[in-house]
């Protein structure tokens, strides 16, 4: 059997021939399987895009006609329960345009195999979300004639955190380096000022700076919800910080994932980014119940990534990128581009299609692409 | 203590808001306030806002109180007896008027019975709760609310009796409804209207059944007999105008038939309408390219010498003559001064249209429909009595959409054409569909409207019994004749050499960007290409220089502009708009040089 497979490894990728030889009877003949490969190299051939067939303007009809649809039920949320999320036409535009800031930053936060089982994922969840001050405050009062201002806080908060007096006070006295802070043995933080002049005034402005002083979770995260996906339990938060959340120990660092694409490729590179563009796109397509043959996607997805940083569909990433003058005047700005080509003495060699519609020649493509050669006696 | 708004403009307080409302509506039912000033207190801002603005919409109603209306019988009475007007109930405080600020804190009745001592205000009738177009919906509370609409928006689309003036008229695309009728179930607003002065649609019978599929999709199938009879005829009418300008240095433009040494002159045949003034004459039939009104004006710019000479004339011809595809038949000549002095002729033409394969028609509940085909008469399906429809309308446009007026407006106007009288079918105050079911029952028909009918083709009798009776239906401005428009060849822009546009223009019909990738997509390179040829050129281009070259005729050789004469160049096809824009490139000193190479 294993022969037969061998034969064919050249021919068929091998991700679709394991796929056959999971699926295969126990009991099979060699003849069958013979059969059975011959098919799938058949089905195997029959699907493969041929030569001059204009695969690029293809997905764009086949993602473009179904996201008219789209338009209709757009900046319409759909919530994970409590989360807010852009979803539909909006989000699927935020996702091929690259934009370096989305509206709703998302992660979903897997974890390691104790902590996965549901065990006190929601403490786990608390202690990830960024909270400052304000949370644990439970009275700020100041004494102008010492020139102190005191700060009393919430045991059972900071014990849900896991933190003691001492340690935010090293906290808070790291931030703000301006500020002598104490910690009294009724627990009260005395706070005092370093310069002597305007001391009561520093303090005064402190007072409201100090309440959003980030103290414990993961800066960025503002929302934690635990969510049970099949067996296993995982968190989904609002804002991401993926940096932060993989160094945590509990975390599987293997699936954790954001959905924003810049942070993915600064952590996780390139190819990450296609898979996660991929995801994204599909995500919005299914909550729309819209069915696009994956391959589309996946073709956007190379395109975008395609010179190993991640590009937007606009003229200021893909676009820019083509190597026809005319074909990127065509679209959007054309004075910039003539007046550069002629700067530079660009030459145009007239490879793809837009620059032969304009010229009304050829395109390129289909019928367009071959041509004939003879031999002469 | 609440803040007190004047057209919101903060002016004081008071301390007790309710009794200053009360105050403020008191004295306006007395008179001694604007008819028109409204008053809200609202509770959850503790504001009383007063408006005495303009700009308001406000609607009339009547005043209620302890759960009783003040308009009595006996206002009734006298009203009838003409003895006090409308603005006497207004003065006497029974109606008030509402803007949508003190809507917010009445209580309004929509029918007396349904008066509880809580309300405050009653409609003056039900039927205000729709505009006035929208009133003249038969049967419209029986519709959904969107079928409604379209319905009264269709309506304003009729062709009907317009104005009984329309002779003396130069009205702008105008069409008039030959033989209008007046409508067997009609509302109130119909009479108060004095619908029967300008009607816009006839009676004709129609029968809910399918034809041969010609009446899918909205489609309906119409009765030839009933077209030549003159159901759904209309003239239309379009005015010719044309004015005596005067420009500077005292030319004048000349309203004539222009000498044959004008710019532009057309063919003699073109003025062959035209009398002795240069205008045409009544009754004359004309059609595309024919001359309404011959005129000439002065050369545009004085500014080459010799269009100082006197002696040959170079004025341009400037005529008003008819554009592609129309035609019809002058009606009306009028030769007149306008107020700055300048002569004024104004031409009006007609042209009768028969209803044809193509034009909308509907009935007054946003059933629209085009006509797909005309059947002669004899095809027709008849019913036991020999009647045969004028229109079959598709069951199938019923169920999705809901209009249940139109099935009763069927129902009602049979009744009502049988029994020979109107049917009141006023909004919410219609005649009952029961009563009238009994009345088509005691009149010898089925009491469903259904009856039994046979195939006008092979004479068989139908195994279902049809819906047929009477109803309503509006022809509308939207005909074929204005709009069918082809084109293989024709004329094309001088600057890009692509085919014009627009209908008027006898233009192409654009191939437009996305339906380019559609060829792209399909790999059709070939046939993408031809189907851009519209404005294919042959350009010469100089292979050193890679510019656009000369060809000169005499010599039957081409020329580089730069290399002079010894030099190599080469035939090439483009689209004309690539070598415009080539053009225009060199225009703003960018010099775009073509490189050329072997095909293959």
């Amino acid at each position: 059997m294993t022969k037969q497979f061998k034969q064919y490894e050249d021919k068929i990728p091998e991700k679709i021939l394991e796929e056959v030889k999971e699926h295969l009877p126990a009991k099979c003949s060699e003849a069958k399987v013979k059969k059975i490969l011959e098919a799938v190299y058949s089905e195997y051939r029959r699907s493969l895009a041929q030569p001059g067939e204009s695969v690029g303007l293809v997905g764009a009809e086949s993602i473009g006609e179904p996201g008219t649809q789209m338009t209709l039920n757009t900046f319409h949320f759909a919530g994970v329960s409590e989360l807010n999320v852009t979803t539909g036409l909006p989000r699927l535009i935020e996702i091929l345009d690259g934009r370096k800031n989305i509206n709703t930053k998302m992660m979903e936060v897997y974890l390691k195999k104790p902590y996965s089982t549901g065990k006190n994922i929601k403490k786990l969840a608390e202690n990830m979300k960024e909270t400052t001050l304000q949370a644990f405050l439970q009275e700020i009062s100041i004494n102008i004639a010492n020139l102190q201002m005191t700060i009393l806080m919430k045991k059972s908060k900071l014990k849900n955190a896991g933190l003691t007096e001492e340690k935010a006070t090293k906290i808070l006295s790291k931030t703000f380096k301006k500020f002598k802070f104490k910690k009294q043995k009724d627990y009260s933080i005395i706070v005092t000022s370093n310069s002597k002049d305007e001391a009561l005034n520093e303090i005064y402005k402190l007072k409201e700076k100090i309440k959003d002083a980030f103290i414990s979770g993961v800066k960025g995260i503002t929302q934690v919800l635990p969510v049970k996906r099949g067996e296993e339990y995982l968190i989904v938060t609002a804002g991401s910080n993926l940096k932060e959340i993989l160094k945590k120990e509990y975390v599987d660092t293997t699936r954790t994932v954001s959905n924003d694409l810049f942070e993915i490729e600064g952590m996780l590179g390139v190819e990450a980014t296609r898979q996660i563009i991929i995801n994204e796109v599909l995500k919005v397509l299914d909550a729309q119940g819209i069915n696009i043959d994956i391959r589309h996607i996946m073709l956007v997805a190379d395109a975008m990534c395609m010179s190993g940083k991640v590009m937007g569909i606009n003229r200021y990433g893909i676009v820019k990128e083509k190597p026809s003058v005319l074909a990127r005047a065509s679209f959007e700005t054309p004075i910039n581009h003539v007046i550069n080509a002629a700067l530079t003495g660009e030459v145009d060699y007239l490879n793809s299609v837009i620059e032969n519609v304009m010229m009304n020649q050829l395109v390129p493509v289909g019928t367009g692409l071959p041509g004939l050669v003879t031999k002469t006696k | 203590m609440s803040d007190v708004f004047l057209n919101n403009k903060f002016v004081g307080t008071v301390k007790k808001p309710e009794e200053f409302v009360d105050r403020i509506v008191s004295e306006r039912r007395m008179g001694k306030l604007p008819i028109t000033a409204n008053v809200m207190f609202n509770q959850k801002t503790d504001e009383v806002r007063v408006e005495i603005s303009g700009g308001r919409a406000v609607k009339p109603l009547i005043v209620v109180s302890d759960g009783k209306p003040l308009l009595t019988n006996k206002h009734l009475d006298q009203l009838e007896k003409n003895e006090i007007t409308w603005t006497d109930l207004v003065k006497q405080g029974v109606i008030d008027y509402l803007d949508a600020l003190e809507e917010e804190n009445a209580l309004i009745a929509f029918k007396e019975e349904e008066l509880t001592p809580d309300h405050t205000h009653l409609e003056v009738s039900p039927l205000d709760i729709v505009g006035l177009t929208t009133a003249l919906v038969p049967f419209g509370n029986f519709n959904h609310g969107v079928r409604l609409s379209q319905g009264s928006k269709n309506q304003k689309q009729a062709i009907g009796f317009y104005v009984a003036n329309y002779f003396n008229r130069m009205d702008m695309d105008v069409n008039l409804l030959h033989y209008p009728q007046y409508p067997i179930s009609s509302t109130l607003i119909h009479e108060t209207l004095e619908y029967e002065k300008h009607p816009s649609g006839q009676n004709v019978v129609v029968a809910v059944m399918s034809y041969q599929g010609y009446n899918m999709e909205d489609a309906i199938v119409i009765n030839k007999g009933s077209v030549d009879r003159g159901m759904g005829r209309s003239t239309y009418y379009r005015p010719v105008i044309s004015e005596e300008l005067r420009y500077s240095g005292g030319l004048i433009d000349e309203v004539s038939i222009p000498d044959k040494d004008v710019k532009g002159f057309r063919s003699e045949n073109d003025y062959r309408l035209l009398e002795d003034d240069g205008i045409i004459y009544p009754e004359a039939a004309v059609k595309e390219g024919d001359v309404i009104i011959g005129k000439s004006s002065p050369p545009r710019f004085l500014s080459s010498l010799d269009e100082y000479n006197l002696t040959s004339s170079s004025r341009r011809e400037s005529s008003m003559a008819l554009k592609h595809g129309e035609k019809g038949i002058v009606d009306f000549v009028t030769i007149t001064e306008n107020s700055e002095g300048n002569k004024l002729i104004q031409v009006r033409l007609r042209d009768q249209r028969i209803p044809e394969i193509g034009d909308k028609f509907t009935s007054r509940h946003g059933q629209k429909g085009v006509i797909s085909i005309i059947v002669p008469e004899e095809d027709i399906p008849f019913t036991a009595s020999g009647t045969r429809p004028d229109i079959i309308f598709s069951p199938h446009g019923i169920p999705s959409r809901m209009t249940m007026a139109h099935m009763i407006e069927l129902l009602a106007s049979k009744t009502g054409a049988l029994a020979g009288r109107r049917i009141n079918a006023t909004l919410f105050d219609s005649e009952k569909e029961v009563d009238l079911r009994k009345e088509l029952l005691s009149l010898g028909f089925m009491e469903n409207g259904t009856e039994t009918m046979y195939n006008g083709i092979t004479g068989e009798r139908y195994k279902a019994k049809i819906y047929v009776g009477s109803m309503y239906y509006l022809k509308l401005k939207h005909m074929v004749a204005n709009k069918v428009h082809s084109r293989a060849r024709g004329p094309i822009q001088l600057l890009t050499r692509q085919p014009t546009e627009g209908r008027a223009n006898e233009g192409g019909l654009r191939l437009g960007e996305m339906e380019k990738d559609t060829f792209v997509a399909h790999g059709t390179s070939l046939l993408l290409k031809e189907r851009f040829d519209a404005d294919k050129t042959i350009v010469p281009v100089c292979e050193d220089c890679g510019v656009i070259a000369v060809y000169d005729g005499r010599k039957e050789q081409s020329f580089c502009p730069i290399c002079g004469e010894n030099t190599e160049v080469s035939n090439i096809e483009i689209s004309y708009a690539f070598k415009l824009i080539l053009d225009e490139l060199k225009a703003l000193t960018v010099y775009p040089k073509l490189g050329l190479e072997g095909k293959y």
